[in-house]
């Protein structure tokens, strides 16, 4: 029984096999005339069912019928197959073809950190802020305790519309203007347009996109700060990100800290994008200076916060691997298309 | 700030990490170290070379034979076509086989058919000066074939400091060397100089006047000037300095130029304090009066620029007119010259505002009115006087006349500030000891007297003028601590009581929606030629552009034939931005705006489909989307034909709920657009932002019953607007008629002359109940006979 099971098996497939390579109407009869013809395998097998023991046979002939139904099947196919013309066939379909498109928009690589940074902020309770790009000078240096006559407001090379309205040089005076306007807890991100006059060239740009932050409340510490911002680094750059705070001097924090951050590129090894030092500098930052607080009519003794400030574009460059900003503002759809996925 | 690293440790003995290292130090505790050069960079192999002979070339006039002793058995010979070589001169000598500091290798050739075995160098192929001119001639005695880097002490690190502008006291040597050295203040020394001259100096001191040596000094301003010593030495030579004098100052990027000139240079670089040299013999008097400049006085300064001064300036005047700027830069007539015997020296401190307004004023840095501007220490007066007493005399000769003057009308006191350790640890977050707050501060020159009632008091250096408050102690305790010291372990926090722009939410949805509809963002430069905005900049970076944009349609069309110029045909971009214009008082309007310009094709090539480029009913679409999300409730329609009419043709206006135009769109007429031939139309649009939120969803309930359509061809006359076709149809329709659009437009053939077929397709369909036919025939009829009757509207066929 074993053995007609297995020859039986084995004739479906090599008879599958002739009919389906059989190439032209002549060569697919001789090919049924073989299996399916008078003196043919399959035939004799048939005869040899009833040979098998009698409990064996409704089985054996079961399975024999079937090899022999789907047989015949297969060469029917072929056959009408082998007598059609080629433009009678199924229609088939060439799917390697492209799809009809739409065309795919991309925010713009500084919109795209700029809401990354705000989304991560958000998880620390942080909301967006805004603010006039046309400011006082009071709100763009005074409140920020930066006395126009002192060395550190030529750190800022500034853009004048009249003798006291400026270009704002930082997004910090928004800081001022929320103070101002909402008691603590504050907790804002501002994104925004800055402007400083320094010519185009691979890095600077005379107006560039600057993100701040601001947290204010009781009893915030430089422990709360570093945490805030190594918390923004990981979850920015990645966790094996290394982050520095070391001192710096902004008028409007005290004390001040320029934070760095692991080269991304080289991963502190040392290359051009970090001057061979592994370092990139990232944002400048450290606690609201005092004076701050007593020019908006915050109580200074009573509360305490911290602030940072980054360059939008910078960020984006390195993210990206963009080698001078004015790509960012040159608005060839060559580049911005490159952005459409991210 | 350049810091030599050698000089560094000559102050502070006890400073023993290498230059790396206290770059890091320095970085990690008070400003950042841009970067550490060695300066023996490509020196190794150079030794000094001893010249023997010079002989003439015998076949070139400009070439000469020297025979140059290196230390070697025989002397080497060199030919040289450098106009100077002395017999018995040392010279930097570098050999055949060897490289100069650019990368120059030397080779063994014949010159005019004289053998040349190596080469005498000039300070600017050593990489050490900028003099190209000629060999560099060692002043003094060398030993033969030593390396140059040694003779020179050109082994040495130059540390470019960037000095933030809190921290005057670091813009010398000695205030850097405070800051490293293990025991700060307490480790300082200034060492001798070769062959020092030691000089019992006098000091005589005055409140606003006095004479000393014959000279007459007056402060007339103590204002601008709380102090001002004198001095005069009589009998000086003025020459060359010596060669460790040269090095020094080569050694952090300064050229020596005469041995008094080079003694100011050298202690305001130690000790950061700015000094002038006067030549005694062109003050009339003799006096010198610090005093405001009278109107209209003139000073030609040593830049050789004639300056007019007015009354808001400081001067050191003799007895008739101004011979310096006081705090900025020297006379021409009173400067020191290699004729001067007779000098007077000027050591004083100037008031940082007054000094910074005259450089404004005049537009004129110097490294005295860096320092000056950023405050130097009144008390360190004395010091640096009798250091520069003591180098004149060592360099030039000459001997001190009379006493030195000090006219101080306005001594200085030291500034208290008290500082609570329970505030520090407020502030920073971690509690620190009295004793480690010491720690922190004492080595760097403050005072920190006992603990009273939980506050110290501390007495803060004169050099120190950025210390007037508790929290700037902080900040000295924190980074002397270290900041990495400090843990940043995450505290809950309060929710923030501020609420979110309003804006946040309007830009997020159309920045969606625009990239949904295939558009680039892009972000242009908000400074335009006049024409383009009416908001003019008082200091622009470039005349053309010197105005603020109006809009921002008008740069993205320059954005959108960068790309045509760049073979790109498919362009869409959009750009979310401020437009500014000129208001009533100095501070300009803002406008947000969102605006889009885009040309091309209306999708991606495709070989099924026929290329086909964008046309105005997308525009009216896109715009229809974005008005009413840049505005809620605005509403889009054509604009009058007085509107716009001659920036955009097929111009569409966007209005606000108050009837205020938001925004326009069109087509850019061809004379607009800078264009290829190949390229397509271009369509812009640009619309004000006014947040709010959109209309909040109300759920109306599904339809249960069947509705019921019917089309009308209308036959519309031409000059007719469809929307007023569309308003009677809606008026008159019954509260069953639930929609209605138009399905097709037809004008040609088997029309009347001057009118359109328009076919709308209307739906009705009651909440509560199936229509029958003849109630919705009913409908119709009063709809078609309305029609008729208010706009001549007949149906088609009828
Ligand atoms: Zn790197």
């Amino acid at each position: 029984m074993e053995d007609f099971l297995s020859r039986l098996r084995e004739l479906e497939e090599s008879g599958s096999a002739a009919i389906r390579a059989a190439s032209a109407p002549d060569e697919l009869e001789q090919v049924r005339v073989q299996i399916l013809g008078r003196k043919a395998r399959l035939t004799q097998l048939l005869r040899g069912v009833r040979e098998l023991p009698q409990a064996q046979r409704p089985q054996a002939g079961a399975e024999a019928n079937r090899v022999k139904d789907s047989l015949i099947a297969l060469f029917d196919q072929r056959a009408a197959e082998l007598t059609q013309g080629p433009e009678e066939r199924a229609p088939q379909v060439d799917l390697t073809l492209p799809g009809r498109g739409r065309w795919r928009g991309a925010r713009h690589p500084c919109t795209l950190v700029t809401d990354e940074i705000c989304d991560i902020f958000k998880e620390l309770g942080f909301v967006r802020a805004r603010g006039p790009e046309a400011e006082s000078t009071w709100y763009n240096f005074t409140a920020l305790n930066t006395p126009l006559d002192h060395p550190a407001a030529d750190e800022q090379d500034t853009f004048y519309l009249a003798d006291d309205i400026v270009l704002r040089t930082h997004t910090s005076p928004v800081q001022a203007r929320v103070m101002q306007e909402w008691q603590p807890p504050v907790r804002i991100v501002v994104p925004g347009l800055v402007y400083r006059r320094d010519p185009y060239d691979a890095s600077h740009a005379p107006a560039f996109e600057q993100i701040e932050g601001l947290a204010v409340d009781e009893g915030i510490s430089f422990v709360d700060f570093k945490a805030s911002i190594s918390y923004f680094v990981h979850r920015f750059f990645g966790e094996d990100t290394a982050t520095r705070f070391r001192p710096s001097f902004f008028p409007f924090t005290e004390p001040s800290a320029e934070v760095d951050v692991s080269c991304l590129l080289c991963h502190g090894e040392g290359c051009s994008a970090c001057k061979g030092t592994g370092w990139l500098e990232i944002m400048g930052a450290g606690m609201v200076d005092p004076a701050v607080f007593d020019n908006v009519g915050y109580d200074s003794e009573r509360y305490t916060g911290f602030a940072f400030g980054m360059g939008v574009g910078r960020i984006a460059m390195l993210r990206y691997r963009i080698p001078d900003i004015r790509l960012l503002y040159e608005s060839d759809v060559r580049f911005l298309q490159q952005f459409e996925r991210a | 700030m350049n810091v030599s690293y050698r000089w560094l440790k000559e102050l502070g003995p006890t400073i023993e990490d290498s230059a790396t290292e206290l770059a890091e130090r320095l970085t990690y505790t008070a400003v950042p170290v841009d970067d550490v050069v060695w300066l023996g960079e490509g020196l190794d192999e150079l030794v000094i070379g001893k010249v023997l002979s010079v002989d003439e070339h015998p076949n070139a006039d400009k070439l000469v034979i020297c025979k140059v002793d290196i230390g070697g058995d025989e002397p080497v010979q060199v030919v040289t076509g450098a106009p100077v070589v002395v017999e018995g001169g040392f010279y930097p000598y570098v050999g055949a086989g060897q490289t100069l500091p650019g990368g120059l290798l030397i080779k063994k050739r014949k010159m005019r058919g004289e053998p040349s075995e190596g080469m005498l160098c000039s300070e600017r192929e050593l990489g050490i000066g900028r003099d190209a001119a000629g060999i560099m001639q060692l002043h003094g005695e060398y030993e033969v074939g030593q390396p140059l880097l040694q003779a020179l002490e050109l082994d040495d690190y130059r540390l470019d400091v960037d000095v933030t502008p809190n921290r005057p006291d670091l813009l010398g040597h000695w205030g850097v060397a405070r800051e490293l050295a293990p025991g700060g203040n307490a480790d300082l020394r200034l060492p001798d100089f070769p062959g020092q001259v030691r000089c019992a100096s006098s000091i005589a001191k005055v409140k606003n006047e006095g004479v000393t040596a014959g000279v007459t000094v007056r402060i007339e301003d103590p204002e601008g000037c709380p102090r001002y010593m004198g001095a005069v030495i009589r009998g000086v030579t003025i020459g060359p300095s010596p060669e460790w004098l040269g090095n020094r100052l080569r050694a952090i990027g300064q050229q020596p130029i005469s041995n008094v000139v080079d003694a100011t240079n050298y202690v305001l670089h130690e000790l950061n304090q700015p000094l002038h040299a006067f030549d005694l013999a062109t003050l009339s008097g003799p006096a010198v009066v610090i005093r405001r400049a009278r109107k209209g006085e003139r000073l030609r300064t040593l830049d050789g620029k004639d300056r007019v001064l007015d009354p808001e300036m400081l001067v050191i005047a003799d007895a008739e007119v101004p011979t310096a700027m006081a705090g900025l830069m020297g006379g021409e007539a009173t400067e020191v010259t290699e004729n001067t015997r007779d000098l007077f020296l000027e050591c004083a401190y100037f008031d940082p505002r007054r000094v910074r307004r005259a450089a404004k004023g005049l537009a004129l840095d110097s490294d005295a009115s860096f320092r000056f501007q950023r405050g130097i220490d009144p008390d360190g007066l004395p010091r640096a006087m009798q250091r520069l007493i003591e180098l004149i005399l060592t360099l030039a000769g000459g001997s001190l006349d009379g006493d030195v003057i000090d006219v101080n009308p306005r001594p200085s006191a030291p500034g208290i500030v008290t500082l609570r350790p329970a505030r520090v640890g407020h502030l920073l977050g971690v509690e620190l000891e009295p004793g480690t707050i010491k720690a922190c501060l004492e080595p760097i020159g403050f005072q920190v007297g006992k603990d009273k009632a939980g506050s110290l008091e501390v007495e803060v250096p004169t050099w120190r003028p950025d210390i007037e408050r508790e929290v700037d102690l902080i900040e000295e305790v924190a980074r002397r601590h270290g900041y990495d010291r400090f843990p940043g372990a995450m505290r809950t926090f309060r929710p923030t009581a501020v609420r979110e722009d309003e804006y946040v939410e309007s830009f997020h949805r159309l920045r969606e929606v625009m990239i949904g509809l295939g558009f680039l963002e892009a972000k242009t430069t908000p400074f335009v030629p006049q024409g383009e905005g009416d908001v003019r900049l008082l200091n622009p970076l470039s005349e053309p552009e010197d105005h603020l944009r109006a809009d921002l349609l008008t740069g993205l069309v320059h954005r959108v034939e960068h790309n045509l110029a760049r073979g790109q045909r498919d362009i869409r971009l959009f750009e979310l931005g401020t437009a500014f214009s000129a208001a009533a008082g100095p501070v300009p309007t803002e406008s947000i705006r969102l605006a889009a310009t885009w040309t091309g094709g209306r999708a991606p090539a495709h070989w099924l489909a026929e290329a086909n480029d964008w046309d105005v009913w997308d525009l009216k679409w896109i715009l229809g989307t974005v008005a009413s999300l840049a505005t809620p409730g605005a509403d889009v329609r054509p604009a009058d034909p007085s509107e716009h009419s001659a920036t955009l043709d097929e111009a569409l206006a966007v209005i606000a709920p108050d009837g205020r135009t938001l925004g326009r769109a069109g087509r850019l007429p061809a004379a607009r657009v800078d264009a290829p031939p190949w390229a397509g139309d271009v369509w812009a649009l640009e619309v004000e932002v006014t947040p709010g939120r959109p209309a909040t969803v109300d759920y109306r309930p599904l339809p249960v019953h069947p509705a019921v359509e019917r089309d009308l061809a209308l036959l519309v006359e031409k000059q007719m607007a469809i929307a007023e076709v569309g308003a009677v149809i809606r008026e008159t329709g019954p509260a069953t008629l639930e929609s209605l659009w138009v399905f097709d437009v037809y004008e040609g053939e088997n029309l009347p002359q001057g009118t359109r077929s328009v076919a709308w397709r209307l739906r009705f369909r009651a909440a509560d109940r199936t229509l029958t036919d003849e109630e919705v025939d009913r409908a119709l009829g009063k709809i078609t006979s309305a029609l008729q009757e208010k706009l001549n509207v007949a149906v088609r066929g009828a």
